[in-house]
């Protein structure tokens, strides 16, 4: 089985080639079954290798593949391998999983597309690019994936092309991760001139044998890759593409901009962990920048009207538990919370999806309501993914993992309380949010009839999404504790003092939080709707509120201090300044010219004073020289 | 012979010169300015003759009768051109003629 | 012999055509692209035939050679080689000549058989600069380029054609004549030191460095060559010529002329001034950076698409320059594969601007937009490109765009991290490109229709070499280092026997060593290696 690791990515990637070289030819519904399938075959043959992986665990928990050289020159080599262990084995199956589950909803949900082929294309060539990302065995072949995955963000996010905001929303989502991206280019730089190799696990044994706990190098390299790291994942500073990426279809969001490639920044930094642990300044920075983004983008969520922004914010803030975790070194955690949250964030965006196409394209949750007897299987799933974001305790997948989290926070020695509050505040504005998302999109009085659409394309996948967001998370629970079993035969354990008498309160504290969090949303929405709008009336209420709303002012802070000067500074240069010095020059000449010209005037008498006054000077000349 | 100082001679050389040099700038009329070329030639011929008696050459006396047979072309070439000019423009100012120069 | 035919069958047929030209408009055509595929076929021969000999070890620099004498009163040789790297050059070349020929076909429709004229003899003057080793001969050839190219601007150009063919002509002719004084003053110095009159690089690299005069000497080629390249701040010219030539002209300067400036810094310069060069190389590199970063942002603000296109050559080609001057086999490797990928990828835009234009009838692209409705075909085709142009992986651009900034950064991290700026700003001009063409609302009047065969096979012709050199670049770099050829920087078994070879160290023997003063003259941890074996003999 080991040997068809390559078909997992090269099947969706032949699915690329195929619908963009015939798309002239192909039907819409040609190509969505292309499109489909080739994800369909891929599923099926990663969830084949998953049987044999977990099978053979105890043997081998690692399956290689080795398909080429790519650049081979003296003094460096980088090869097309593939590595597969339990980490890489968790990501290549919610990728092709949860992408699955998007695909065959797509095909329902773009049926009447004119573009439908350039959507399954792309939709492909992500897939791609995302396994090969995870399955590399080196850092430039992940980097291929990186980039990859950022071009079809970009093409997915601009893919109703005729309006210029999507062009410019997807053009905002891949310059600023390509700030990451370079970043991470000048990481792989660093790392190849101290170790002379690009391959991962040889540069973590070098970095294991080299490299002590503190050193500047470990620093820098872990500073390098978390730029990339932060750029793709939407984190701090560079989260502000992700609100605006909303622009593209739903299911594009779900997949690319909730469940996979914005945690690409997460496998990178679990991958490397080793480089990351020696570097324990910037540990601390990651969980530093995952707790501070998981309340602010907390807060953003809280103000949002339109649905999938709420959900965008939600994933920011996530996510930030994912680094959060990663930075005090609760690797498995931060794992175990992106396997759930691909579940429940992936469903919440096709759920929304729903709501807007039966809407007619209504984004706007102030317009929407009502809804829950319209649209009972939307409405049930929509609750099982909020209860799992919300964490709600002990029957949904989101409490198992985003518990850990804040227990592994707690436990932490550097600043862990403080993470720890940041934490909780975080769960408690995530409950509120989005019980107000629920409130506001499916109670109350409905003001838009919702269209009679449904089918089975669309609801299969929901059903299981919210299925698996309740149930996923028990394979964690005490004592089976199978995922970080599983993960400890890639990741390094944390060493956690044992506290088992924490074990009970922290969860019943976060679990009150939330039931508060709940309970507000109710309050301010459902009961007391007047008064929320009295607070966002006042001076510090709609202060608070644009704040929140225009995501804590980093967009126009970039705008002001990099966009708008450089744009300004193009144009004022247009023409090159440079260019004046020559042209400068040609018009010294003109007037030379015209200078010279003056001789010439054409009176007879004058050429012949000229021709006087020149015999005299040459004789003077040569009489005196 | 009286035994004139060569230096004398070529004065009066050198002030016939100017004064066919002064003709041809100041003049207007193209035939006293042909004239005054005239005078210059004559004068840079006297050169010749003062240089050849000097040194008992016959060269300077040759060097006239050259200078006598150009003039005598270029006079005639010189006429010529003055009498189209005078068809054509009606003028024979020297400054006038310039205006043919098209601007 | 060879190497005479492939400058004759050029020049030969070039006047054939003219003549032609004057009794059948097509025939100039057909006459250009038959002489130019026999040259490719002539090239593919030899390339086989070179990938046969790597194997076998000789230790020639050139694996082909014609010397005969040519004008001997003044030490003049008529001397052409070739070796790994004009071999890429030239097949390069010739594919570019047959894709702008093939371009012109329907644009260009009155003096056909002058205009193949001056295709056929830039050709040549191109092919002749790339082959020369007679540094009189390489001059020759480099005015051969020249007048042609200002007769295919300014007559086959666009509305500014003739500032445009005026600039390009002054600047290039005024990088010229200073390269002539160098010229003679390295010949007349080699002449007062071993008494022989001769042009012959080979022979000139002895002595050339022990002129008092080098720097200036040294001087007169980089302007010259800097002004080809473009370098900051002579590049002036090439905005006004890439936009007002036609999309042949385009093409051709983009993809070859600018790269025989680079040649001219490799063949001749770092050999000629071994020890001059090290010295100027941050110099020479901050010029490079300057143009990545300067050249991405003249881009972005332009309105014209062929002149946003013109500038980011002087953006890609930035990296080219400080891929050599970072004196390191990677990032020289780097260097190489970014003069064809970037050759393949800004002719292909060219190529693209060009059919817009056809189509459109204009430049600007506020007059431009939403093309992907009408010609999906020429997006996807642009697309490709434009990806190139930012340096995607999986596209020759990026293995080039790596290995140059991976290169430099292991002898000179700064000037790498700032040259990576470029990565950033290269995505604003090009997404630009999309947005402003293909996305956004239709702003035309006109009906398009998509491309049609020629097109796509022009445009397919740069493609596939564009998207298989990102995943498989070993052709490139097995044809750059034949036949063992002591490669890019003369190996000069002469010269170091003369001199000390201490002094001569740092010339790269071959493209398979990391640069020796490496260790010396920059302080490194460690030098590219791999495995922690070699780490270990160095330190």
């Amino acid at each position: 089985m080991q040997n068809l690791l390559w078909t997992i990515p090269f099947l969706p990637l032949a699915g690329f080639l195929i619908l963009s070289i015939g798309s002239k030819w192909l039907s819409p519904k040609a190509s969505s079954t292309i499109g489909v399938s080739t994800v369909a075959i891929s599923t099926l043959v990663s969830i084949l290798v998953a049987i044999e992986f977990i099978s053979g665990i105890g043997t081998s928990h690692i399956f290689k593949q080795e398909l080429g050289t790519w650049i081979d020159v003296p003094g460096f080599s980088s090869n097309f391998g593939f590595y597969l262990d339990s980490l890489s084995m968790v990501f290549v199956f919610i990728v092709s999983f949860v992408g699955f589950l998007i695909h065959l909803y797509s095909a329902f949900f773009m049926k009447d597309d004119e573009g439908i082929v350039r959507y399954f294309a792309w939709m492909n060539l992500f897939m791609a690019s995302m396994l090969i990302l995870v399955m590399a065995d080196n850092l430039l072949m992940l980097y291929l994936g990186w980039e990859g995955v950022g071009l079809c963000s970009y093409l997915l996010i601009g893919y109703w092309y005729k309006d210029p905001k999507n062009g410019y929303a997807g053009r905002k989502a891949f310059i600023v991760t390509r700030i990451g991206d370079t970043a991470m280019a000048i990481g792989l730089f660093f790392l190849f001139r101290s170790f002379g190799t690009l391959n991962i696990n040889e540069i973590l044994h070098y970095v294991s044998l080299e490299w002590i706990s503190g050193s500047p190098d470990a620093k820098i390299a872990a500073l390098l890759l978390l730029g990339g790291a932060v750029g793709k994942s939407a984190q701090l500073p560079l989260q502000t593409w992700l609100p605006d990426a909303m622009a593209g279809p739903s299911p594009v969001s779900a997949l690319i901009h909730a469940a996979t490639m914005v945690t690409a920044g997460v496998y990178l930094i679990a991958r490397t962990n080793l480089i990351f642990s020696m570097a324990p300044n910037v540990m601390l920075l990651v969980a530093a920048f995952g707790a501070i983004i998981l309340v602010l983008a907390g807060f953003s969520a809280l103000v949002q009207s339109d649905i999938k922004r709420v959900l965008a914010y939600s994933t920011i803030s996530q996510i930030g538990y994912m680094f959060l975790a990663l930075g005090v070194g609760a690797w498995s955690a931060g794992i175990f919370h992106f396997f759930v949250h691909a579940f429940f964030k992936a469903l919440l965006f096709l759920a929304a999806g729903v709501v807007i196409i039966r809407l007619k394209e209504e984004h706007d949750m102030f317009k929407m309501g009502g809804l829950r007897k319209k649209m009972p299987l939307v409405f049930y799933t929509f609750i099982a993914g909020a209860a799992s974001l919300s964490a709600l305790p002990l029957v949904t997948a989101g409490f198992f993992s985003k518990d850990k989290i804040l227990m592994d926070a707690f436990l932490s020695p550097d600043s862990g309380i403080v993470l720890w509050i940041a934490g909780l505040v975080g769960a408690g504005l995530t409950a509120l949010y989005t019980t107000r998302m629920i409130i506001l999109t499916f109670f109350g009085d409905m003001k838009i009839e919702p269209e009679k659409i449904s089918s089975k394309a669309l609801n299969i996948p929901l059903v299981i999404l919210a299925v698996l967001s309740i149930v996923a998370g028990y394979i964690e629970m005490a004592p089976l504790h199978l995922f970080s079993k599983f993960m400890a035969f890639s990741l390094p354990e944390l060493n956690q003092p044992e506290g088992a008498a924490l074990g009970f309160i922290l969860p019943v504290i976060s679990g009150l939080v939330v039931f508060t969090g709940i309970f507000l949303a109710w309050y301010f929405y459902q009961k007391r709707p007047e008064v929320t709008y009295n607070i966002k009336k006042s001076a510090i209420g709609s202060f608070l509120y644009n704040l929140w709303f225009n995501g804590w002012a980093f967009d126009e802070f970039y705008d002001k201090v990099f966009v708008q000067p450089y744009i300004f500074l193009a144009r004022i240069n247009k023409n090159d300044f440079i260019d004046l010095f020559y042209t400068e020059i040609s018009n010294l000449m003109i007037r030379l010219n015209d200078w010279a010209l003056l001789t010439q005037t054409g009176r007879l008498r004058w050429y012949l004073a000229l021709i006087t006054v020149g015999v005299i000077f040459g004789i003077t000349i040569i009489i005196f020289l | 012979m009286i035994n004139i100082p060569m230096e004398h001679a070529l004065i009066v050389a050198i002030l016939l010169f100017i004064i066919g040099l002064a003709g041809a700038l100041m003049r207007r009329n193209l035939v006293y300015i042909l004239l005054s070329v005239e005078i210059m030639l004559n004068a840079a011929g006297f050169a010749f003759v003062v240089a050849g008696a000097r040194w008992m050459q016959p060269d300077g006396q040759v060097m006239f009768i050259f200078i006598l047979t150009m003039a005598a072309a270029e006079v005639s070439v010189g006429l010529a051109l003055i009498l189209r000019i005078y068809h054509n423009l009606k003028t024979m100012d020297a400054d006038d003629v310039s205006k043919i120069k098209p601007n | 012999m060879i190497l005479a035919w492939i400058l004759g069958i050029l020049m030969f047929s070039g006047l054939i055509s003219w003549i032609v030209g004057r009794f059948n408009k097509e025939a100039p055509r057909w006459i250009a692209l038959a002489a130019l595929l026999a040259n490719s076929v002539l090239l593919i021969v030899i390339w086989i035939k070179s990938m046969a000999l790597a194997d076998l070890n000789l230790n020639n620099q050139w694996f082909l050679e014609f010397d005969r004498e040519w004008i001997p009163f003044f030490g003049i040789r008529f001397h052409l080689a070739m070796d790994g790297l004009s071999l890429l050059l030239l097949l390069l070349t010739n594919l570019l000549g047959i894709l702008s020929v093939l371009i012109s076909w329907k644009e260009i429709e009155h003096r056909t058989g002058f205009f193949h004229f001056n295709i056929l003899f830039i050709l040549a003057g191109i092919s002749g600069v790339f082959l020369a080793e007679d540094l009189f001969l390489f001059y020759f050839f480099w005015e051969v380029m020249l007048i042609p190219m200002y007769f295919l601007i300014a007559i086959w150009g666009h509305e500014n054609r003739v500032y445009a063919s005026y600039k390009f002509f002054l600047f290039t002719q005024g990088g010229g004549l200073l390269m002539l004084l160098s010229i003679l003053g390295l010949y007349f110095h080699n002449a007062g030191i071993t008494g022989v009159y001769t042009f012959d690089i080979v022979e000139l690299v002895k002595h050339s460095s022990t002129s008092s005069l080098a720097g200036l000497f040294m001087a007169g080629f980089l302007i010259a060559f800097g002004v080809k390249i473009p370098a900051i701040p002579l590049h002036s010219w090439l905005p006004d010529a890439h936009t007002e030539a036609p999309t042949a002209g385009s093409i051709i300067l983009a993809g070859l002329l600018l790269k025989t400036g680079i040649y001219g810094l490799i063949r001749i310069v770092i050999p000629l001034f071994p020890d001059l060069s090290l010295s100027i190389a941050p110099f020479a590199m901050a010029i490079g950076v300057a143009g990545v970063l300067y050249g991405a942002k003249l881009a972005f603000a332009q309105t014209d698409l062929k002149r946003l296109v013109a500038y980011t050559s002087i953006s890609h080609m930035g990296f080219i320059i400080i891929g050599i001057y970072a004196f390191n086999s990677i990032a020289f490797r780097g260097a190489v594969m970014q003069i064809i990928a970037h050759a393949l990828s800004t002719g292909a835009l060219f190529v693209i601007a060009g059919i817009v234009q056809d189509r459109l009838h204009t430049r600007e692209l506020k007059n431009i937009g939403g093309l992907w409705d009408d010609m999906p075909g020429l997006g996807g085709f642009s697309f490709v490109f434009v990806m190139a142009s930012l340096g995607l992986p999986s596209l020759a651009n990026f293995v080039a765009e790596f290995m140059i900034l991976l290169g430099t950064f292991l002898s000179n991290p700064l000037w790498a991290i700032l040259a990576s700026l470029g990565l950033i700003v290269s995505v604003i001009y090009s997404l630009r490109i999309m947005q402003k063409v293909f996305f956004g609302p239709k702003l035309s009047s006109y009906k398009t229709h998509d491309i049609n065969l020629r097109e796509v096979v022009i445009l397919s012709a740069l493609l596939i070499p564009v998207v298989y050199f990102g995943i498989f670049p070993r052709p490139v770099f097995r044809t750059l280092a034949t036949p063992v050829n002591s490669g890019i920087f003369l190996e000069n078994d002469r010269v170091n026997s003369d001199n000390s070879s201490q002094n001569k160290s740092y010339i790269m023997k071959s493209v398979n060593e990391p640069l020796p003063s490496l260790k010396t003259k920059v302080e490194l941890n460690v030098l590219p290696t791999i495995g922690k074996e070699d780490k270990n003999e160095q330190n």
